[in-house]
């Protein structure tokens, strides 16, 4: 079996083109990742640029609300640029710098991935091409705007379905043409190896830092941890510093979408009817017909519809260290309005698939038992949707 | 001895350069897939590599992509590639490769699809999402049905790599000439024919350069320290536009320059 696998999962299914700027990147990975100079200097961007450590959040009225466990909020939303995001694209931009690469690529979806690429690449002042399915861009036309003032280019992908996959797939080919002077900063816990692990250990300052947090406002007590999984990068994030935590149980949310058919959701564990299947470089669980062809799925939020998800998730999923679950849209935006008026808190509608699974979670839950949500992102870049779903005209 | 090999050591006996053409199954449709073939070998192609469709084929260029795009919405799926397959040897033995992505076969399951490709009538398959480490399963499936399973090499393989994917390499070697995907565009053939000196020293399977090529010129050109060139996206383009004809024409110019160039 070959390098980077969580269990069966995992590896490195790409062109032979990509394989020596992969093993490059490995071992550029190795040698930095317990290196305390290159440690330190991600703390001093993590605290001084992006905002951490973030706050671990006592939603009180939204506890009485449910009546149940306390819940606390960590709050990724606050970070700089509005979502976890930022964490991985600071730790790959340093190392890619370390690796000599001038030129950054990054593919994106709702455009959160590319605003916070674009940013690290304005700040470090590197060359930035965001890859973008024109559907995408239709969708998110002010996020294609931020990476512009950010100086980034952001090309258009118009092949197979224009969305994230076909980014990804055309983030993947420009790389291979371009191995010499280009990092390709991928955006969630997915691709071949290492950048599942890589996105992983920079996302995971989450966990670790509710672990230190849920001390002194909980006095250590954890019970539930809930994220959002689409990629699952917030979610490997949240859910690893606990991984072997067995009284911490842990819930990965996809999104239902509008309904169980096929097409209709972005549920790759939580659906029965996905099964494993390889998908840019990882072999993981993924949405695909009865040929094998991978299928597009729908969620409302942008940031979950992937047909694919990390491979350290499947691995999680199978051995049940995760529950995966589903939460439709409607759902969803319930959440999204409820955490807008009992906490004055804009939540991602990414984010608000994990928080509406309080509704299913919270009756069995007692009073002296603690829950933490990761809220990955904030809500402003959702609210022009949300109001057309409700039906109000801005 | 296989249909492959066979033909190799025909060439070679010949001291001519062998023509691998790539065509996309399901494209403009399956019976014309059959015609595109028939026209290939009549004009001088000695393999065919023939595309099974995947939806996200992240080595090919705009053409193939499109092509391979088109073949699923007109219903192309692996089963009917194998079908395909079994149509073809009813009017050639020339030897034939399935180029696909790996998801569509571990979807068909490797043992059952090794299984059906024989029978039908495949001598192997070239899958670019699966290098060297990952080919394990894959190749203990082909070799036990007496398939090829086509390995890799790029002008950026390391020794060690090289070293590594001659001693299973199979069938032909496939030698990507650039950075970068499918597609015809102009490039310097000269690494990767480095490269190929290199495995000329280590194992005896031959080397087909892929990659670029789209006219006689080209080939010539990228032929040089290789056994065969391989073209896929000038052709699939005429095809697609159903210009069998033009399609024809270009294979045959293509197989008159690699004759003329070598005696």
């Amino acid at each position: 079996m070959s390098k980077g696998r969580f269990g069966k999962y995992g590896g490195q299914y790409v062109p032979e083109i990509v394989m020596p700027v992969l093993t490059e990147l490995e071992a550029a990975y190795e040698k930095y990742k317990n290196d305390p100079e290159f440690l330190a200097d991600l703390r001093k961007y993590y605290v001084e640029y992006a905002g951490r450590p973030t706050l671990l959040y006592y939603a009180e009225k939204l506890t009485k609300h449910y009546g149940g466990a306390k819940i606390f909020l960590k709050r990724e939303d606050l970070l700089h640029t509005g979502a976890h995001k930022i964490n991985n694209a600071l730790g790959q931009v340093l190392l890619a710098k370390r690796m000599g690469k001038n030129r950054v690529i990054a593919e994106t979806g709702a455009g959160q991935h590319g605003v916070a690429t674009a940013t690290v690449a304005a700040l470090f002042g590197m060359d930035c091409k965001v890859f973008m399915g024109a559907v995408d861009m239709e969708r998110q036309k002010l996020n294609v705007f931020r990476m512009k003032l950010l100086g980034a280019e952001v090309v258009p992908v118009t092949t197979g379905t224009s969305t994230l996959k076909d980014a990804t797939s055309e983030a993947i080919r420009y790389w291979a043409a371009h191995i010499d002077d280009t990092h390709y900063i991928i955006g969630s816990a997915v691709g071949p190896h290492p950048y599942p692990t890589m996105v992983r250990d920079f996302q995971s300052v989450i966990g670790r830092e509710i672990r230190e947090q849920i001390k002194d406002e909980a006095g250590g007590r954890l019970d539930y941890l809930i994220a959002c999984v689409g990629g699952g990068s917030n979610a490997i994030g949240t859910f690893y510093e606990f991984r072997n935590d067995k009284n911490v149980k842990k819930f990965g949310v996809e999104a239902a979408g509008r309904g169980p058919a096929v097409g209709d959701n972005a549920q790759t564990l939580s659906n029965p009817a996905s099964r494993p299947g390889v998908l840019h470089g990882a072999y993981s669980y993924l949405a695909q017909d009865d040929d094998g062809q991978v299928i597009e799925v729908y969620s409302i939020s942008a940031g979950l519809d992937y047909p694919g998800v990390g491979p350290e998730h499947a691995m999680f999923h199978e051995e049940g260290v995760v529950k995966y679950v589903g939460i439709n849209d409607k759902e969803a935006i319930d959440a999204f309005q409820l955490l807008c008026r009992e906490e004055g808190i804009i939540p991602a509608v990414e984010s608000s698939h994990a928080l509406a699974y309080l509704e299913k979670l919270m009756p069995n839950t007692k009073k002296d038992e603690v829950v933490v949500v990761t809220l990955s992102g904030r809500g402003d870049k959702d609210v022009q949707q949300v109001a057309k779903v409700l039906g109000e005209e801005i | 001895m296989s249909r492959l090999q066979n033909k190799f050591n025909e060439l070679k006996a010949e001291n001519k350069k062998g023509l691998v053409i790539y065509l996309t199954a399901g494209i403009p449709d399956a019976e014309g897939t059959l015609k595109a073939i028939r026209t290939a070998v009549d004009n001088g192609a000695d393999v065919i590599e023939l595309g099974i469709p995947f939806s996200d084929p992240m080595a090919d260029g705009p053409v193939i992509q499109s092509a391979s795009y088109e073949a699923i919405q007109k219903g192309m799926t692996l089963k009917k590639v194998l079908e395909l397959v079994r149509e073809i040897r009813k009017f050639t033995q020339v030897p034939v490769l399935g180029m696909g992505y790996i998801n569509v076969m571990l979807n068909y399951g490797f043992e059952k699809l090794a299984a059906d490709a024989k029978a039908a009538g495949l001598d192997g398959f070239i899958i670019p999402d699966v290098p060297h480490e990952e080919s394990g399963d894959m190749k203990r499936v082909c070799k036990e049905q007496g398939l090829h399973l086509v390995e890799f090499v790029t002008p950026g393989t390391t020794d060690k790599r090289i070293s590594e994917t001659c001693t299973t390499a199979d069938g032909f070697i496939y030698c990507v000439s650039v950075n970068g995907v499918t597609g015809v565009r102009k490039i310097d053939y000269s690494p990767i024919n480095k490269v190929i000196e290199h495995v000329k020293k280590q194992t005896n399977t031959p080397c087909a350069v892929g990659f670029g090529i789209g006219s006689p010129e080209a080939a010539v050109d990228a032929a040089k320290g290789a056994d065969a060139v391989i073209v896929g996206s000038a052709v699939v383009k005429l095809v697609m536009e159903n210009k069998l004809a033009e399609a024809g024409k270009l294979i045959g110019d293509i197989r008159q320059a690699l004759d003329k160039k070598v005696n």
